[in-house]
């Protein structure tokens, strides 16, 4: 019968103590230092099929159809080719 | 490097609320949030009446990266101003430190309990895998990752609104500036489209 007792005493403050046991869920404040996921970078992705194309990985492929594109919304070049 | 930026051309915008349509159909915007508006100052005021889209303008240096406590803002190699929402406390002090009202807090619960904060992204997602399910639920969709510009600049009907590598769009403007002048010539037709008359036909050799 005691050592059914201390069995459950045991226990009773193993589960007591593991409450103590919890991870920290603050983020830990670094001064200008994102804290969040990384993200991943617009040219590193694979072109869609119908849409623009670039070379996956190549910034500078990415930056002149994305500049292309950008023209396009000077209707004076787009439609006199001014 | 593309620093990507907005532009309102106020003597062109129409008030149309095309922009903040296209955001909201675009992004699947939950109702209450707001990513772009059309603000319009001197209202009524004939003559002096002027609209202007707003949103996030991704600052370079963002006053709601300042502040944040928990230091959920970054901005990308292009120059968009992001944050991420795993992170986010909804705190609200960005909406403080913002002078544009970018930031929007989503009534979560009957007691309008202050959500994450949503905000444009200049439809770059945020920090989920591009182009994902899940980046598309909380940040709405990635067209940077599909090589285009934000909906709301590309259909604006009268291109008031830019968007774009900075450099490049402040070209567009200027060069608008310079053709359509001052004074009475910047009203109506000539202010939308050009020198031309409506019905004119193009120069010579230019296609359509």
């Amino acid at each position: 019968m005691r050592k059914i007792a201390a069995a459950l005493l045991a226990s009773a403050v193993a589960l007591g103590f593991a409450g103590c046991g919890e991870g920290e869920q603050v983020v830990v404040y670094k001064q200008g230092k994102y804290q969040g996921k990384p993200d991943t970078r617009p040219w590193d992705n694979e072109p869609l099929a119908m849409g623009p194309k670039w070379s996956k990985g190549d910034k500078a492929s990415w930056e002149t159809q994305i500049k292309q594109r950008n023209l396009a919304q000077h209707e004076d070049r787009r439609i006199y080719h001014q | 490097m593309a620093r990507m930026k907005f532009l309102v051309d106020a003597e062109r915008c129409i008030e149309c609320n095309g922009c903040v349509t296209a955001c909201k159909n675009e992004n699947e915007v939950p109702w209450g949030v707001n990513r772009r508006r059309v603000v319009t100052i001197n209202d009524g005021v004939v003559g002096a009446e002027k609209s202007i889209s707003v949103a996030c303008m991704h600052c370079s240096d963002a006053p709601c990266m300042a502040v944040c406590p928990v230091d959920c803002f970054y901005r990308t190699d292009d120059g968009v101003v992001l944050h991420d929402k795993d992170l986010c406390i909804g705190c609200g002090y960005c909406f403080y430190a913002c002078p544009f009202g970018a930031p929007q807090f989503p009534q979560a619960g009957a007691f309008g309990l202050r959500g994450k904060m949503d905000k444009c992204t200049f439809c770059a997602g945020g920090p989920e895998p591009d182009r994902s399910e899940a980046e598309f639920k909380k940040y709405g969709r990635n067209r940077l990752a599909e090589g285009k510009l934000p909906a709301c600049a590309e259909m604006c009907s009268t291109k008031a609104l830019l968007g774009g590598d900075g450099d490049v769009i402040a070209d567009i403007y200027r060069e608008r500036v310079v053709r359509r002048g001052k004074g009475s010539e910047v009203w109506g037709w000539g202010t939308a489209y050009g020198p031309g008359k409506p019905g004119a036909r193009p120069p010579a050799g230019a296609k359509s």
